[in-house]
């Protein structure tokens, strides 16, 4: 039987450029500062479109390939055109696609093949709190539950493991559990 | 002053290093600016016991020679350990002498003291890995009524107001800390972030017996995977208590202790608490049973099953389904805050360039890149073991030879010597944190 380090993995993540990567920016941490940037304009009635395309990090201005739009609304029983995803479930989007990302990295670097991985998240939320209704309910969430599907060559712990280690290095994880201060401002 | 090693501190460490420089004839001398084993006299709280059995505090020409090997010893008991150690092995110690500075000259370093100034060939450090306690950064100060206390100035829960207590941390401290305060009468909340659980008897043995006779504890800093996450991995979830109990979050809800998340910041007076505590218990349970897991197959391969209780597993971590986010701290009657969220070294007075971005000494395992200088103590320095009184033995060893070579010019002879013998499974066990 193959040993966990001679058997080949292929999750589609280069974990050499993510060690070297952290290698590179021991020595120069300046370059692990990033920004993230979007976008947003409004479009008509609570219909508003994102786009995100340029960035910033390893000491210079940086680029995706293409720009990638995003389109939010909200559904009709809240008297919208639903042109889009509510925010907030953009917001689990982004939780699931990072926690997923999270999962992968982590399998690779463990050299645990992964078959199939899917995940479906559930948000709670009293829309009293939006609709100013009772001051004593939060605008945002009450809990989110995120439950995973994961066929992989490996253990129910392991698995667990694996899960919960991309919860860990996970960055909207973190976004989402504790607090971030938020400044807006208004330009004319 | 003229020597030719200078030891700063009179720590287990700095005792263990000047034994084995006496055996080698370097001459030398230990500065220390209080007393021997000043950290256990100045900074630990009243009801501290080790929590490593007697028997696992072997140095070099020294050990437990009672006949209780796996018992705890007090705070007295310790001091009179390491004390009685200084005698033993006659340290040339100066006490009541601080280092102020340390730097380079043409032949070694000028040590600079309160006392006068040393010039020694070789400097080993060994000051100890907890001087400073880390605060954490909150962006807001905490109300006025609330008294704040690091472990360090902790000594028992009388010094405390009565009404609550938040503990933040839950590692060996915090838990320790919030177990006597609840016991106390005074109603704990505990912020929970990082912690590794551990059964404090397993199969019968305790669990420091496990991670020595498998060779967990003697992991060398250049086997781990990952040695930057081996260095700063938070302390066991462990405790001395004589009747050998678990402590975990589990024995702290059922004395009454509240469990929060990471204290994540503070607004308006309020502690705003990580939603995260879920997921730092997941991987905390998941940790112990992996090591077990890997424990498990170790005794099986060492033919030790049959002298051993059978395996078990402890209950997984209860907590609450949505634990509390936030808490208005005077409002739910919490008068005091203690922090018990780790310690860093102090190396301000050092004036050698061998410090990180961080204020870290950069060393490969205890050799820094400035020739003749050494440093002891810390976490995984060379070995899993290197912070606790067991490891000092080994380091003082291998580092003492390097010190020896050096002075006679010759090439580095300790640093690489051959990886201690461990498993595959329990390397990865480790390395999966
Ligand atoms: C709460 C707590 C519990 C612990 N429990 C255990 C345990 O159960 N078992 C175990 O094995 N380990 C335990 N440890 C870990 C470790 O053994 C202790 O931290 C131990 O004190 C470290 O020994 P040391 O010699 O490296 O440093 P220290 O004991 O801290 O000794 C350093 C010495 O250097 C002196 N010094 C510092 N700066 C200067 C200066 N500028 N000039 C002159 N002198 C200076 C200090 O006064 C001190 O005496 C515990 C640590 C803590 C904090």
């Amino acid at each position: 039987m193959p040993t966990a380090k001679e058997k080949e993995v292929k999750n589609g993540v280069n974990v050499e450029a993510l060690l070297g990567a952290r290698e590179a920016l021991e020595k120069a941490p300046q370059a692990a500062k990033f920004t993230w940037r979007a976008t947003n304009k409004w479009v008509n009635g609570t219909h508003s479109q994102t786009a995100v395309k340029e960035f910033f990090g390893l000491g210079e201005g940086q680029s995706h390939r293409q720009e990638f739009t995003f389109e939010a609304d909200h559904p009709e029983i809240f008297a919208s055109e639903d042109h889009g995803a509510t925010p907030v479930e953009l917001v689990l989007a982004g939780l699931a696609s990072c926690l997923t990302a999270g999962v992968a990295a982590v399998a690779q670097m463990r050299k645990i093949q992964l078959r199939s991985v899917s995940a479906t998240l559930e948000g709670g939320m009293d829309i009293q709190g939006i609709l100013g209704m009772d001051e004593d309910v939060r605008n945002g969430f009450d809990g989110i539950k995120v439950s995973y599907k994961i066929d992989a060559d490996a253990t129910k712990d392991e698995i667990e493991a694996l899960v919960a280690q991309s919860q860990k290095r996970s960055a909207v994880f973190d976004i989402v559990t504790n607090p971030t201060n938020v400044t807006v401002e208004v330009n004319k | 002053m003229r020597t030719t090693a200078v030891i700063i501190g009179a720590g287990h460490a700095g005792l263990a290093m000047s034994r084995c420089l006496t055996e080698r004839s370097i001459d030398h001398v230990v500065l220390e600016r209080g007393e021997v084993a000043n950290s256990w006299k100045t900074e630990r709280w009243d009801s501290l016991r080790l929590l490593t059995p007697n028997w696992q505090s072997r140095l070099p020409g020294y050990g437990y020679e009672g006949d209780d090997p796996d018992g705890y010893r007090t705070m007295p008991e310790t001091i009179a350990f390491i004390e009685r150690y200084a005698d033993v092995i006659s340290a040339p110690i100066r006490k009541h002498t601080a280092v102020t500075s340390v730097s380079r000259t043409e032949k070694g370093y000028a040590v600079v003291t309160d006392q006068g100034t040393w010039q020694s060939r070789a400097v080993v450090l060994a000051t100890g890995a907890c001087n400073i306690p880390v605060v954490p950064d909150l962006g807001e100060t905490l109300p006025a009524a609330i008294a704040t206390l690091t472990t360090p100035q902790y000594r028992n829960p009388d010094q405390l107001e009565s009404g609550g207590v938040l503990v933040v941390g839950a590692s060996a401290t915090g838990v320790q800390i919030a177990d006597e305060i609840q016991r106390s009468g005074r109603p704990v909340t505990l912020a929970v972030g990082e912690h590794i659980r551990m059964p404090r008897v397993y199969r019968g043995r305790d669990i420091e017996w496990w991670m020595d006779a498998a060779g967990v504890l003697d992991q060398r800093y250049d086997e781990v995977e990952d040695l930057r996450r081996a260095r700063a991995v938070p302390s066991l979830q462990l405790a001395g208590h004589p009747d050998r109990r678990t402590l975990d979050l589990n024995s702290l809800t059922e004395l009454g202790v509240k469990l929060v998340g990471r204290l994540a910041g503070v607004r308006d007076g309020k502690a705003l608490f990580s939603g995260s505590l879920k997921n730092k218990v997941a991987l905390s349970d998941l940790k112990m049973i992996r090591l077990l897991n890997a424990l498990d197959e170790w005794a099986t391969d060492a033919g030790l099953d049959g002298e051993l209780a059978p395996p078990h597993r402890l209950e997984p971590t209860r907590i609450d389904e949505s634990p509390p986010l936030g808490m208005d701290l005077v409002g739910s009657g919490i008068r005091t805050v203690i922090w018990a969220t780790g310690f860093v070294p102090d190396f301000s007075w050092l004036s050698v360039p061998v410090l990180d971005r961080k204020g870290r000494v950069r060393h490969d395992g205890g050799i820094t890149d400035s020739p003749g200088l050494y440093l002891m103590g810390m976490q995984f320095l060379r070995r899993r073991k290197s912070a606790l009184i067991d490891g000092a033995g080994d380091d003082a060893r291998d580092l003492s030879a390097h010190l020896a070579s050096y002075l006679h010019g010759k090439e580095d002879v300790a640093r690489r010597a051959e990886p201690a013998p461990m498993r595959a499974a329990l390397r990865q066990a480790i390395a999966n944190t």
